[in-house]
């Protein structure tokens, strides 16, 4: 047992120092990270925080950035819980096939799809808008959630829906007042792995905007270029990413030790 | 037992509608690409398998592959059981879980382009923790210039980013093994590995699937990272497939061989999924029946 946390303990510690470093850089002048190795900021300096809190271009990233996240979140968790259930409940035609075809749209390449895609929003001018991004995640969002929510429902005994049904209950009245409770730990891991793999999302959301839209990862290569490397600033903005989705993660972990994997996968 | 009906399909169409909204357009876009030869917006000439051919024999693109799948191999030989061992390592409950799990889950949230750039300057001998202190112990560490180091160093950054990817997946898994279970192992006197043998593995199998197939194919398409911390460099050391791709895409514009490229690359991810997820559903086919 022992041994176990120790061995834990050393990997947390892996996995804070590079984190430790972002901060520590973030809290230092630039001419203090390119100057000489200091394990702490020798001169403290919240400039860098100042800089991306009161410049609009800057904070509007996040915004666009938590807009676009929370519209797939919802909309990617909205469809994947009818259609998880119809997995875990029924066979129907083609459903094995189905399923992995959901999968494979996780698996192109991005670099050559980037055009069409940008084709595709452009042509029914969703071009450079919140929703347009959303969408675009949407497409390997879905059949995660769909795959992760699909486990949790297995879980979950037959006999509370055919109880349920011979109660008089309609379909939509027992999914959204009986189901859907009983899966609220799945809900909440599944909209956590949205949440993520839509916030750290670069190449899709750079593509699909350009001003309005335009989301935190994308505004952060443009400064880097351009004021040739405002590592401090860049730091900041490093550190500001990780909030949103460090509170996401606080509020469902208890949701996470409940558990899915309960039936096939 | 899964009842039988096609009404089913009412349920998951709003999920086939949006998929296919984004899915299926550009990828016969793609397809429409890599068998003409694009010589201006109205020019365009059929070229058929002509792409396809030219491009598998590009020595190039060989070893973009050779070092692509040794490098996913990698990922996946240190990250699944490393997961595996931090999620047992992890407390069940209480305040250390909350915090271990909220430190652990962090590096997963922090965006690729970020990563790379935290971890160019992590890395420098002169001015990062990590390179000052390999070079501190006399090891010759600069990734900028060694090719072994820049490649251990790509790997070490995904293994950093991802492993928690695993280990969240496989604490999941874990909790919901049932108490009885344990309790009935204990009554048989298990060891504690006949325990993970027996009882835990088998039933993390359903979330390691997911977690497998997840590392493979991002690792597979990995870009991102290693673009921004070494630029594919030095040399082509770590000029992964997506970069590559994307060399042959947008620096040169070649359309019509990117897209047969992009086809390949696609259909390689694809057979190896395929494979993947074929031999995990079917190992253990006795473990479907219970839960």
């Amino acid at each position: 047992m022992k041994k176990r946390s120790f061995g834990l303990i050393l990997y947390l510690i892996f996995a804070i120092l590079p984190i430790y470093w972002m901060v520590n850089m973030s809290l230092k002048t630039n001419e203090e990270i390119t100057g000489a190795l200091s394990l702490w900021p020798q001169h403290l300096t919240f400039d860098n925080f100042r800089t991306i809190l009161t410049d609009p271009a800057w904070y509007g990233g996040y915004i666009n950035s938590l807009i676009y996240v929370l519209i797939n979140t919802v909309l990617s968790v909205a469809v994947a819980l009818p259609a998880a259930y119809a997995f875990s409940r029924y066979e129907f035609l083609g459903d094995k096939h189905l399923f992995f075809w959901l999968l494979t749209n996780r698996m192109s390449p991005p670099a050559v799809f980037l055009l069409p895609f940008f084709q595709l929003y452009s042509s029914i001018n969703l071009f450079d808008t919140h929703i347009a991004v959303a969408l675009a995640h949407m497409l390997f969002n879905v059949p995660l959630a769909v795959w992760i929510l699909e486990g949790f429902m297995s879980g979950v005994p037959r006999e509370i829906d055919e109880t349920a049904y011979i109660d008089g209950y309609s379909f939509p009245r027992f999914f959204i007042r009986i189901f859907i409770p009983l899966i609220s730990a799945g809900i909440g891991v599944t909209a956590f792995f949205c949440f993520m793999f839509s916030w750290v999302e670069l190449l899709l959301a750079r593509t699909l905007t350009s001003v309005e839209a335009k989301p935190i990862v994308a505004i952060m290569t443009r400064t880097v270029s351009a004021a040739g490397m405002d590592w401090g600033v860049l730091a900041a903005a490093g550190v500001l990413t990780i909030v949103p989705g460090a509170l996401v993660i606080y509020f469902v972990r208890n949701y996470i030790a409940k558990g899915f994997a309960m039936g096939r996968v | 037992m899964k009842t039988y009906n096609n009404k089913a399909w009412l349920l998951v169409l709003p999920v086939v509608l949006c998929v296919a909204f984004s899915a299926i357009v550009p990828l016969m876009t793609v397809v429409n690409y890599s068998v003409q030869d694009i010589l201006g917006p109205d020019q365009k000439v059929f070229v058929g398998t002509e792409w396809f051919k030219l491009v598998m024999r590009d020595p190039e693109l060989h070893e973009a592959l050779g070092r692509q799948i040794l490098f996913s191999a990698a990922v996946l030989a240190i990250e699944i059981p490393l997961g595996i061992l931090l999620a047992l390592a992890l407390p069940a409950q209480g305040w250390r879980s909350s915090l271990a799990l909220v430190l652990l889950a962090m590096p997963l949230l922090i965006p690729q382009n970020v990563v790379g750039t935290i971890w160019q300057i992590y890395g420098r001998g002169d001015i990062g923790l990590a390179g000052a202190a390999l070079n501190g112990l006399g090891l010759d560490y600069n990734y900028t210039g060694d090719s072994m180091d820049a490649w251990l160093t790509v790997l070490v950054m995904d293994i950093w980013h991802w492993t928690p990817l695993i280990a969240l997946l496989a604490f999941a898994g874990l909790r919901a093994i049932p108490e009885a279970y344990y309790q009935a192992a204990r009554i048989d006197g298990a060891s504690r590995l006949a325990v993970f043998r027996f009882i835990q593995l088998p039933k993390l199998r359903g979330v390691l699937l997911i977690g497998l197939l997840l590392r493979f194919m991002d690792s597979f398409m990995i870009y991102t990272e290693p673009f921004v911390l070494t630029g594919g460099g030095p040399g082509n050391a770590t000029t992964f497939l997506s970069q590559y791709l994307t060399q042959k895409a947008v620096g040169q514009f070649d359309l019509g061989p990117a897209a047969a490229f992009s086809l390949i690359y696609f259909l390689i991810i694809l057979l190896a999924c395929f494979v993947f997820y074929s031999l995990l559903q079917n190992a253990g086919p006795t473990e479907k029946a219970e839960h």
